[in-house]
């Protein structure tokens, strides 16, 4: 393991920022912290870089103890989200400035500085802006040069806190697939901060999803969505809609219908189910399920996504194909809405 | 840097803010009335005895020695102010310690006190008899009625200007910009040479400039602690008052021109270096 984080907590006055936090990050590995705002994900980012102290636990990174070292020892890139750039400093001395406040005997010489920050800038693209400033480039090129710049220590572990999150979709997209090709070029451990999931689970290895300074689950993308570990991670890795009833053996029975769990184990009683919009049919009124009335029907990309209003007023949302609309799905219409699989927790 | 596009003149942005016609006339008009038509009355004073008169009123030996020392020591204070306003305000934005805004408070205190107060208390602790005047006089060191007691005086009056221009600046700095200097592994003294003070220089300029016109228009705090001891300790405003006094009224406008002249191309050159600092490290 190259990461190797223990137990940490970090207390904020009387709100505990990180409580007991451990994981671990393999030599290489690309590991995503997400969460909502307040999760500690960027605690815990900072406790790693050495910009924050925690309270209790420990940082080890390759046998070495992070904690008893300073930002400056611990040699990690950090890319922010405002960027943080120097704004006086042109491109180029923006990327060269970590090589150049290198004491002397490890200063390498001007030619190989001006070389490297040569090649950085092609890796991320910005070759031939060498000499501007940061006040004029975009947003995304701003991004870029900061992650040249946190690559020119070569660092041992690079550390990203929310790097998209100033950006507009499409740079966003563009950023991410350029920070995978460059992490699988330059095969250093990364840990990446965010609270979109749909970017977690796009980039990183493995994901470690954060709620009130406490860990909910660590898996691949691919572990989170089948077999979340909790409510609060399968709500928070997409849409869902919440019925209650009565969990029996593999099955959970509702008013007058069943549908089967998919993470079942859990003792006969009453249970909350929770289920998927795209794992939810809608039939024509009268067959068994819940009674709804279709309040609209909306195009969402490759899909139709059709809102409807219990009689008791809960919202409950079903997804389709466009081929796969069925006749029960129109505005106005009642229906029949029942899950497919769901989740009891 | 600028393109073309920038540096073609503009005469009116197309704006949705109302009120660019009556905003824009009123600055004129107020411009004019407050500050341009009394300059013009000044620069139109002294030519009574031709430029002749005009040259032989500057051209003394007296007045070029009271001009030397108003614009030598008034940069000397205001580079002093740099330096010290610079700490005052590191202190009083980056700490937390009893008393802070009560210090924040002092600050303003030159700007608030009557000049001739301020000079009568300068004198009375720097003179040799003074508490400060009286440690120093066994030194062999007079500060009251030299040029150093007019530095003093002048750096009395200028500090709030450098600490009112810093100040802003020093609050809004991003900590993150330190913070990745830190982690790229500068040194606390590589972080302050090489991130923070370029980001504070703009300001510290304005703050210089500021304090250095003050200085050298100063007039009340100076002529206690000066001395006014011709071609030693005295300042240009000084010999206006006394050309005044003496109905000169011809030689009196013609050093206020002269200075006037002297302040402007000061103010000019260091407002060029501002512009390319500001140019250059545009908000990102």
């Amino acid at each position: 393991m190259s990461l190797k984080v223990e137990n940490l907590a970090k207390q904020y006055g009387r709100t505990a920022a990180l409580n007991g936090v451990s994981l671990q990050a393999a030599k290489g590995e690309f590991l995503a912290l997400l969460g909502p705002s307040g999760s500690g994900k960027t605690t815990l980012l900072r406790a790693i870089a050495g910009l924050e102290q925690p309270d209790t636990g420990t940082v080890e990174f390759e046998g070495e103890d992070f904690l008893k070292q300073t930002p400056r020892e611990r040699r990690v890139g950090l890319v922010f989200q405002h960027y943080a750039l120097f704004r006086h400093m042109t491109v180029e001395k923006n990327v060269a400035y970590g090589l150049n406040v290198r004491p002397g005997h490890s200063r390498p010489p001007k030619a190989e500085v001006k070389d490297r920050v040569a090649k950085l800038l092609e890796l991320v693209q910005l070759d031939g802006l060498e000499k501007r400033y940061p006040a004029q480039l975009s947003g995304g090129q701003r991004q870029r040069v900061a992650l040249a710049r946190a690559l020119a220590i070569e660092p041992r572990m690079l550390l990203l806190d929310e790097p998209f999150g100033a950006l507009d979709a499409k740079v966003r997209k563009d950023l991410r697939r350029q920070l995978r090709a460059i992490h699988e070029r330059a095969g250093v451990t990364t840990i990446f901060v965010t609270h979109d999931q749909d970017e977690a689970m796009d980039l990183a290895d493995r994901v470690v999803v954060l709620n009130g300074g406490r860990i909910e689950q660590i898996g691949s993308p691919g572990e989170l969505a089948s077999a979340p570990a909790s409510a609060f991670v399968f709500e928070f890795l997409g849409d869902c809609a919440r019925l209650k009833g009565r969990v029996d053996g593999s099955c959970i029975r509702f008013d007058g219908f069943e549908a089967p769990i998919v993470n079942a184990g859990r003792a006969t009683g009453e249970a909350e189910a929770l289920f998927r919009p795209w794992e939810t049919e809608l039939d024509l009124e009268g067959k068994p399920g819940v009674p709804v009335t279709v309040h609209d029907i909306l195009a969402k990309g490759a899909v139709l996504r059709a809102e409807c209003r219990s009689d008791d007023g809960r919202l409950f949302e079903a997804e389709f194909s466009r081929d796969h609309l069925p006749p029960a799905a129109r505005p106005g219409g009642r229906a029949s809405l029942r899950p497919r699989r769901v989740f009891v927790f | 840097m600028a393109d073309a596009k920038t540096r073609r003149r503009r005469w009116r942005e197309p704006s949705v803010l109302p009120g660019f016609g009556p905003a824009f006339g009123f600055t004129l008009f107020y411009l004019c009335l407050i500050v341009l038509i009394p300059l013009a009355a000044l620069i139109a004073r002294p030519w009574e005895h031709g430029f002749g008169g005009f040259w032989h009123a500057v051209s003394n030996p007296r007045v070029l020695a009271a001009l030397k020392v108003s614009f030598g020591v008034s940069l000397l204070a205001a580079a002093a102010n740099v330096v010290t306003g610079l700490i005052v305000t590191w202190v009083l934005v980056r700490y937390d310690f009893p008393g802070r805004r009560l210090a924040d408070a002092i600050v303003d205190l030159p700007f608030a006190l009557p000049t001739a107060v301020a000079g009568i208390a300068l004198t009375a602790i720097y003179a040799p008899t003074g508490w400060v005047g009286g440690l120093l006089a066994p030194l062999g060191i007079k500060v009251a009625y030299t040029p150093v007691g007019i530095w003093i005086a002048m750096v009395f009056v200028g500090l709030p200007f450098v600490v009112r221009s810093v100040q802003p600046v020093l609050q809004d700095f991003d900590a993150e910009v330190e913070e990745a200097a830190l982690t790229l592994g500068a040194s606390s003294a590589q972080r302050w040479r090489g991130v923070i003070l370029p980001a504070l220089l703009p300001a510290l300029l304005t703050g210089f400039t500021l304090a250095f016109a003050r200085a050298v228009g100063e007039y009340g705090s100076v002529i206690f602690i000066a001395g006014n001891m011709p071609f030693k300790s005295e300042i240009a405003p000084l010999l206006i008052i006394t050309k005044l006094e003496q109905f000169d009224y011809a030689g009196a406008a013609a050093i206020g021109v002269l200075m006037l002249a002297m302040s402007f191309v000061a103010l000019l050159a260091i407002n060029a270096i501002q512009l390319f600092l500001v140019r250059r490290g545009a908000p990102a």
